[in-house]
């Protein structure tokens, strides 16, 4: 069945999809509009002369070759960490496999200031790799976990029975079913590479997003800052147009014959040891080293003064509005990713692909664009927490709509079509089958969206009301004084509180594999009488 | 299979339609805020950090008379901000941490005239020369070297004397800093365009050590990593305050008053040309001229006081006039592009 072809689907898709799927994009492509705007003001030939420039081309190819880098090391770490922590009898593997995902919840900003701080040496392009595939591995290993969780052991049986070793069927079973997890999670990482500013700003590798910045600093001159954007949008358009070529037509359920079991385990024996060193190795780098960094500034200065109620304050404007940003940003994304996901063609593409667009624009971008639109169009939300979650949609829809998509693709078209068959109608079918099925993946997508947005500097410092603090931004103003012992505790909080979701995002994907097999059986059983 | 000739004019209908949903929204509101929302609240963007000018900016509503509002984020950033707003701006004084960002401003036509009296209280070297700023403190460059490895301090008066080949590999700078930025844009002034690329070939030749900010630098020089650091007074001042003077190994050096090392850059402020409350804005600046604030300045943030009279009770500062004889037109600064450029050819980024 997993080799079979999807069909495209000869139906229209509901218009209770398309126009919320369709409002989701234009939400996306907010930004766009105001680049347009700057990069054009200064006529077609001067933001040719940005473009042609010999450094736009040196940045253009900087960025995308640390994108490539990090990314082909998360996917080594993260599909590796996934597989030893759901498929071997690693010792400590339930701890490991929370542990790897952890890092999530570490601001890249942090770990780079980390870093950077006990370590000088390490600026550059190796410090810059490093700290962004520590920080940014978790959008890989947790689709794979949950793939693997989800996988059809079967199938590997099959092969091994057939005579394949396990390296041989790991090769060319297993991975093919993990292909799509670890795609999406591979744009994830790469479109976060392309469009951070914080790491490769404090580790001082200069890439496209470093410039965009310095041109807002320096001259004021808002045209090349809109010209190189544009160019990560394009970056950002072919990267998720290669992703979801990539993704191939195969399909991704598994139904009817046979209940999802437990695969059996894989003995590590000798190599136990150093498949501990790895999962050790990683959390060090990922998780310790810049945590014990936040003790070392605690411990140091005198500056440790806490003002408590502020901190408190701090923490649950940082929970309220990231709430509301999860909550928005994937009421946005169901639509696109099931559109995405069950009636593929060249028109639900573009839809999926909008979402993205401005997924790699740097914050400061993101936030200028509402300032333009907002100060224009929308000026009783200006600097109030509707245009900040606005934000936050614009920057983190992606995230939700990967996740989303991801879970409808693995649950069995079928059994809409059974449904469809025994009479219920496609908006039904829609509220009893899909989106139940599409349940942990809408979960994850809002739990990724909500430690995102937890995170998120640039655009909440513009775009929240004045006076609003959130822990990210009482952060930046502690370290912006020098008074890293008072900055300590707002990052431990951050962390801590990013960590809660970031923890969930470790149970979804275990309740989602668990409660997977029994729902499945049921209702093929039902459907097969 | 939906065609994708429906979808593709739906979403411009989307997009189109909620930029319309704005644009009513937009209009019903010019008519509700008009003249009560401003006049009666100033609003400042402080590009200068919270924890260093809330006390102060804490208290200016009494001296004002009406309620304030503070936004706070980097100077760079509520420039980009303000420029974005234009004409639309609720912003009624713009407080900076550096000369380029109101001198950008100025530029775009942004800021309205201060009354005389406001600029008078500042001299001439830190204000702009249509009185559309003024500097509210300053901080200079400074070397700061570890004792241990440069006994020879005092013989160093200026910038060419770190070109020497003692000093190769023992520089510490941070590239990507604003201040150091405004040191480059300050020696071109000064020497001319091929001087100050013949000064950075032979300083990048040293092979100096980059740091990603001026703390970096200063922890490098404590620790001995490096001998001597570019860096503003006020880092080594604060270090200072926060571990105590013996904790603290690095010391710093003032350079020769003529020297370009020796830059005194300013924090300032200006009056945004759309305000309503032109008054409050402009008493806001007297206010952070006033003796009282300048001597906070001098005492918390160890800044230089740049109205006359006020010495810090607190930091070992010489007074201004002393240091800066030989300054440059802050106005000068917002020539950053070129200096940009120049730090990419030869290499120093």
């Amino acid at each position: 069945m997993t080799t079979s072809r999807t069909r495209r689907s000869s139906e229209r898709p509901p218009v209770a999809l398309v126009v919320p799927a369709v409002v989701a994009a234009a939400v996306a492509l907010l930004p766009l509009v105001y680049l347009a705007v700057r990069a054009t003001e200064g006529g077609l030939g001067a933001a040719l002369e940005v473009l042609l420039r010999e450094r736009t081309a040196r940045l253009v190819l900087r960025s995308l070759g640390l994108a490539a880098a990090v990314t082909a090391a998360c996917l080594v770490v993260g599909v590796g960490l996934a597989w030893l922590t759901t498929r071997t009898d690693l010792p400590g593997r339930r701890t490991f496999g929370v542990l790897a995902a952890l890092p999530l919840a570490m601001p890249s900003y942090v770990a780079a200031y980390a870093w950077i701080s006990a370590v000088p040496g390490i600026a550059g392009f190796w410090g810059t790799f490093l700290v962004l595939t520590a920080c940014t591995y978790p959008y890989v290993y947790l689709p794979v976990v949950a793939a693997l969780r989800r996988a059809d052991p079967s199938l590997e049986e099959v092969s091994r029975s057939l005579g394949r070793g396990a390296g041989a069927t790991f090769r060319s079973v297993t991975l093919p079913q993990l292909r799509p997890a670890a795609a999406a999670g591979a744009l994830l990482v790469s479109l976060y590479v392309l469009s951070d500013f914080g790491a490769p700003s404090l580790l001082r590798y200069d890439v496209l997003t470093r410039v965009i910045h310095a041109s807002y600093r320096s001259s004021f001159d808002r045209t090349p800052a809109a010209v190189l954007s544009i160019v990560l949008v394009v970056l950002t358009v072919a990267i998720t147009v290669g992703e979801s070529r990539s993704r191939g037509r195969a399909s991704q359920a598994r139904i009817g014959s046979g209940v999802a079991r437990r695969p059996p385990t894989v003995a590590l024996g000798a190599m136990a040891p150093l498949a501990v060193a790895a999962c050790v190795g990683v959390a060090g780098v990922a998780l310790a080293f810049p945590v014990a960094t936040l003790g070392y500034w605690l411990a140091r200065g005198s500056s440790a003064a806490l003002d408590l109620g502020r901190l408190v304050e701090a923490a649950r404007s940082t929970v309220g509005v990231s709430l509301l940003g999860a909550l928005v940003t994937t009421a946005l994304a169901v639509p696109v990713g099931i559109l995405a996901a069950r009636y593929r063609g060249r028109s639900t593409r573009l839809l999926e692909h909008a979402t993205y667009a401005g997924h790699a624009l740097p914050g400061v971008v993101v936030a200028l664009s509402l300032v333009f639109l907002g100060v224009r169009f929308a000026r009783p939300i200006y600097q109030e927490v509707p245009l900040l979650v606005l934000g936050y949609a614009v920057l983190f829809l992606p995230a939700a709509v990967g996740a989303v998509r991801a879970s409808v693709a693995q649950s069995p078209r079928r059994l809409e079509e059974v449904s469809r068959s025994l009479g219920l109608g496609p908006s039904a079918v829609l509220r009893r089958v899909t989106l139940p099925l599409a349940g942990p993946g809408i979960a994850t997508g809002a739990a990724l969206v909500l430690l995102t947005a937890m995170k998120e500097l640039p655009a909440t410092l513009l775009l929240r009301p004045t006076g609003m603090d959130t822990l990210a931004t009482r952060l930046w103003t502690e370290t912006g004084s020098g008074a890293y012992a008072a900055a300590a505790p707002y990052a431990a909080a951050l962390v801590l509180l990013a960590a809660v979701p970031t923890f969930l995002l470790t149970r979804t994907h275990r309740v989602a594999a668990a409660a997977d097999a029994p729902v499945l059986t049921e209702t093929t059983e039902g459907a097969g009488r | 299979m939906p065609s994708a000739r429906l979808i593709a004019p739906a979403l411009a209908l989307g997009l189109a339609a909620s930029l319309a949903a704005c644009g009513s929204q937009t209009s019903s509101t010019v008519d509700g805020a008009g003249p009560d929302d401003s006049g009666d609240t100033l609003v400042i963007y402080s590009g200068r950090n919270e924890n260093l000018v809330a006390p102060v900016l804490d208290r200016l509503e009494e001296a004002v008379g009406m309620p304030v509002e503070v936004r706070y984020a980097s100077s760079s950033e509520l420039a980009a901000q303000l420029l974005e707003e234009g004409d639309a701006t609720e912003a009624d004084l713009f407080f900076s941490q550096d000369a380029g960002a109101l001198g950008a401003l100025a530029k775009a036509e942004m800021l309205a005239t201060l009354d005389e009296d406001v600029t008078a209280l500042v001299p001439e070297d830190y204000r702009d020369g249509e009185g559309r700023w003024v500097a509210t403190s300053g901080r200079v460059r400074v070397l700061a070297f570890d004792p241990a490895q440069v006994p020879q301090i005092e013989e160093i008066t200026g910038i060419d004397q770190i070109l020497e080949p003692e000093f190769v590999g023992t520089i510490g700078y941070a590239p990507s800093n604003a201040s150091f930025h405004a040191f480059v844009t300050a020696l071109r002034v000064e020497r001319g365009e091929d001087e100050a690329r013949a000064w950075l070939e032979d300083f990048s030749a040293q092979q100096p050590q980059a740091f990603e900010g001026n703390n970096a630098v200063l922890d490098a020089v404590d620790g001995g990593q490096v001998a001597v650091g570019l860096i503003n007074h006020y880092y080594w001042f604060q270090k200072v305050a926060e571990l105590g003077e013996d904790s603290v190994q690095a010391r710093i050096h003032y350079l020769s008053s003529d020297d370009p090392g020796a830059l005194v850059n300013v924090a300032g402020a200006g009056v945004l040309a759309g305000t309503d409350n032109s008054r409050a804005a402009n008493e806001a600046i007297r206010f952070l001229l006033s003796t009282e604030i300048q001597q906070y300045f001098a005492d918390e943030t160890a800044e230089y006081p740049v109205v006359d009279g006020v010495r810090s009770t607190v930091f070992d500062l010489e007074p201004l006039a002393e240091l800066g004889t030989d300054q440059i037109d802050l106005n000068e600064l917002d020539s950053l592009d070129a200096t940009l450029a120049l730090l990419d050819e030869v290499g120093l980024t």
